[in-house]
């Protein structure tokens, strides 16, 4: 038999109708964002250390779905819709989450249909208030204010208050090219904090930095932060 | 009639044939499978399954487990370009050393059940055989209390009825305390019938059981007193965390335990003091397999041209000296732990470079700045410029010349001319470190010395390196000994036992212990006596310091070179302290040494220690197959 240009055709043409079959299962495709706030105001914490699970119940096992927060409070999770329940495990977090009578965590259940934003209300131990991050004669100033907002028996001390700079969008303990760290037991007036650091020097030049404050809470692992703001000079 | 005679013999043989049962016929024993009442009838058989057993022992860190068990921790930095993960890294995972090998357990319980059984074992035989199936066990959950806190405890094999229900076959995690009292209990139980002979290291003693009962109840007892500064580090139900009132029970046990050792009721154990050079003999610790060796106790032991066989040497011996061309020098010690022995005045001093104007100290030669120090300094490490083998070992960085530029290269056979001068020459050292970071040569100045082989061959890949890990050793038990007895207020006893160790180490003023020093005291002394042994992981954590000794912030120069002595001094980043040849033609100083801290360009990243690493994450996997199991705290 001669091959003819038809034939290969023909044979390209089987080849690609077969690659047309249905893959088994689809992407997932529905995104649920949100971000973590005490009444209306985004709460700071450090890139990638908070972490938060996502269950889906009605399937066998029990394995959540896990992911961390960004610096700004903020998480998405692509995945499919269904009826899920968000919750964050114990000594997470700058913050207290509701804990259930029966000593369980408490979870949020979000049902996802489509895309979806579910903020997270949760309560901090304190706010960083007033931030105003400026730069002025060779040092970046910070004033700001801090709110108590757990007074009761639950409550805790700050350790330390920090003012973070750095040059890149990243700023926490890990990541900062300068910063200056306040006692808490020095803090006389909580509603009038200033904090002032020397404008670090970088191998290339920039006419920027980025900047935060932050509270460390005296037995809680995560900070609190203010927004970054990006200072420039 | 012949031919009658033969059918007739044909048939009656056939007929024979048939009269032979069908059950007979058919359970023919397999040639291929030895079963169990035969295996546990025979001791040679049944020490084949206790190989076996003691071959899946788990270690934390393992000579054939590779070099990277022994780096991390800001104790090393690792010079291999897949390996930069380990100082880049800003956290550890939940999961990072956890162990969950019910499997193992199972088998141990079957061995155990099986040399019960066995009707056919000497008595003696079968006693040993016993105690040492329940030493592994015991050593096992302690290697699973050690990274997981409270674990299921089983202790006989289960079985599976096939009813759809597995209920019967899921269990609860036992409280931390329970797991600790268990892996005592068994090491009183079993010493008095395990052997008391100091030349048996691979196999079960009285002495390893001590050993482990006293690092075990030492471990419970600072998880009960320290845990209480980490009320978080804890669960309800006492599956993790014990209640500190628990603390002087488990102290005075091991230091019970480690007495026992100590005034030689299991052997005549003691410090190995042969070699007069004081760095050799430390080092020949770990090398020598003699029967002069008395102060190791229980090994994993190697054996080369016989398939016992490790790469330690391979991977971490030095470049200019390797016997592979492209496999050495990767675990480098940092200048952390370098600066961190102490001076022999018992005093701690960063190494210095500069002197008290600022002005770099010019050394004439290389191993000066190390000079008048702790004997395991030069024991645990390969300074600049040290004999091994065939030659001298080649770090420096290159030449640094009058106005403070340096000239260097990528590689000692890229030459370069000086200044003033037309001849290249040669302007890095062999073993690096280069200004480039080059892999496979030391990037911090140090090579590692412990463990490595200076057999002839020791570093080829085929033939590899037989040095023994120890597990346990005499200079442990006596700072285990030191540190309980310094915990129960008796620094005395406490100072006696740890002034033998550092004596051997050439501190031969005596050091004093109180209640205010007795703390970073302890915890030095372990980490220049036991330092890439596995301690530092669970050292930190059963103290409650690991955050704050990996607290996520970057480890500045200035932080590096101040409170050396302390025990929460930060340790997040590795640093490395290089040589430099100095160029001047005409000065005094001409062909000296200067010396620099630098941190190795690849350390990007800040160990960080958080509460939920205290315990290794219970994967879901177990969770969902066991739901009596429950979380770990903080993940």
């Amino acid at each position: 038999m001669k091959i003819k240009f038809h034939h290969i055709a023909m044979f390209i043409l089987m080849l690609s109708a077969a690659g047309c079959k249905l893959d088994n299962v689809k992407p997932p495709s529905i995104k649920l964002t949100g971000q973590l706030m005490y009444k209306g105001s985004p709460i700071g914490v450090e890139y990638n250390q908070v972490p938060f699970q996502l269950y889906q119940t009605g399937y066998k096992g029990n394995t959540p779905i896990t992911g961390t927060f960004d610096q700004d409070g903020a998480y998405s999770v692509l995945t499919f819709s269904g009826n899920y329940k968000f919750t964050i495990q114990p000594g997470q977090g700058p913050f207290q989450w509701k804990e259930l009578p029966s000593g369980g965590r408490d979870t949020i259940n979000i049902a996802l249909t489509g895309d979806q934003t579910v903020n997270i209300e949760v309560t901090p131990y304190y706010m960083v208030r007033n931030a105003q991050i400026v730069a002025a004669n060779g040092k970046i100033n910070a004033n700001f204010s801090i709110e108590k907002i757990i007074t009761d028996a639950t409550a805790k001390n700050i350790q330390t208050v920090s003012l973070f700079v750095n040059k890149t969008q990243f700023v926490s303990p890990s990541d900062n090219a300068a910063k200056v760290d306040l006692d808490g037991g020095a803090i006389t007036d909580l509603s009038n904090l200033s904090l002032s650091v020397n404008i670090p020097s970088f191998p290339v030049t920039q006419n920027y930095v980025y900047a935060r404050v932050g509270i460390r809470i005296a037995g809680v692992e995560d900070m609190i932060f203010s927004p970054v703001v990006k200072v420039s000079y | 009639m012949k031919k009658i005679f033969t059918i007739a013999m044909i048939s009656v043989l056939i007929g024979a044939e048939s009269c032979k049962k069908d059950s007979d016929f058919l359970n023919v024993p397999p040639k291929s499978v030895v079963t169990t009442d035969v295996v546990f009838s025979d001791p040679a058989l049944v020490l084949s399954v206790l190989g076996d057993l003691y071959n899946r022992v788990l270690d934390f860190s393992s000579l054939d487990a590779g070099w990277t068990t022994f780096a991390d921790f800001g104790e090393s930095f690792p010079s291999d370009n897949g390996f930069y993960n380990i100082v880049q890294n800003r956290s550890w995972g939940y999961g990072t050393w956890g162990t969950w090998d019910y499997g193992y357990v199972r088998d141990l319980n079957l061995f155990i059940e099986n040399v019960t059984a066995s009707t056919k074992l000497l008595a003696a035989d079968k006693s040993r055989f016993l105690a040492e199936g329940r030493f592994l066990r015991a050593s096992y959950y302690f290697e699973m209390v050690k990274r997981m806190g409270g674990v299921p405890l089983i202790t006989q094999s289960l079985s599976y009825d096939n009813s759809g229900n597995v209920s019967s076959l899921q269990f609860p995690r036992a409280k931390e305390s329970d797991i600790y009292d268990f892996v005592i209990s068994e090491a009183e139980a079993i010493k008095g019938l395990l052997p008391s002979d100091p030349t048996e290291k691979s196999r079960a003693t009285k002495a390893a059981a001590l050993a482990m009962e006293a690092r075990a109840a030492l471990y419970a007892g600072s998880i009960a007193k320290y845990g209480a500064s980490t009320p978080q580090v804890s669960l309800s139900g006492g599956e993790v965390g014990i209640p500190s009132g628990m603390a002087t029970g488990y102290y005075t046990k091991a230091l019970a335990a480690a007495k026992e050792i100590i005034n030689g009721s299991a052997g005549s154990y003691k410090l190995y003091q042969v070699l007069p050079n004081l760095s050799d003999n430390f080092a020949a610790i770990f090398l020598d397999k003699s029967s002069v060796n008395q102060e190791s106790i229980w090994v994993e032991d190697f054996k080369a041209l016989a398939g016992k066989v490790h790469s330690f040497t391979t991977n971490d011996q030095p470049y200019s000296v390797s016997d592979e061309a492209s496999d050495a020098g990767r675990l480098d010690p940092s200048l952390n732990l370098v600066q961190s022995f102490e001076k022999l005045d018992n005093t701690f001093a960063p190494i210095a470079t500069k002197d008290g104007s600022g002005n770099p100290i010019y050394y004439a030669d290389q191993q000066d700045p190390f000079a008048g120090r702790d004997a395991r300094l030069a024991g645990t490490v390969m300074l600049p410029h040290y004999f091994w083998k065939t030659a001298y070992i080649d770090i420096w960085g290159g030449y640094l010349l009058s106005n403070g530029n340096i000239i260097s290269s990528d590689d000692a056979t890229h030459y370069a001319a000086l200044p003033g001068t037309t001849t290249p020459i040669q302007v890095v050292g062999k073993d690096g470190p280069t200004p480039t970071g080059e892999p496979l040569r030391t990037q911090t100045g140090f090579y590692v010395r412990k463990y490595l082989d200076p057999a002839t061959g020791s570093g080829r890949r085929g033939r590899q390196s037989d040095v023994n890990f120890i597990r346990y050793r005499y200079a442990e038990v006596l700072l285990n000994a030191a540190e309980a007895a310094a915990e129960l207020g008796d620094f005395a006893t406490a100072s006696t036992y740890m002034n033998q160790v550092r004596s051997r180490a050439g501190l031969t003023t005596p050091i004093v212990l109180n209640a205010s020093n007795y703390f970073d005291r302890v915890v030095h002394e372990r980490r220049a006596e036991l330092s890439f042994e596995g301690h530092v992981l669970f050292d930190m954590k059963r103290w409650r310091i690991a955050t704050k000794v990996w607290d996520g912030n970057p480890q500045s120069l200035a932080d590096l070179t101040s409170n050396i002595g302390s025990a929460t001094k930060r340790n997040t980043q590795p640093w490395g302290l290089y040589p430099y040849k100095y160029y001047s033609p005409g000065s005094p100083n001409d062909g000296k040494w200067v010396f620099r801290e630098v941190l190795p360009s690849p350390v990007t990243g800040v160990l960080t220690f958080k509460l939920g690493n205290y315990y290794s994450q219970i994967s879901d996997a177990i969770i969902s197959a066991n739901p009596k199991i429950k979380r770990q705290p903080n993940q």
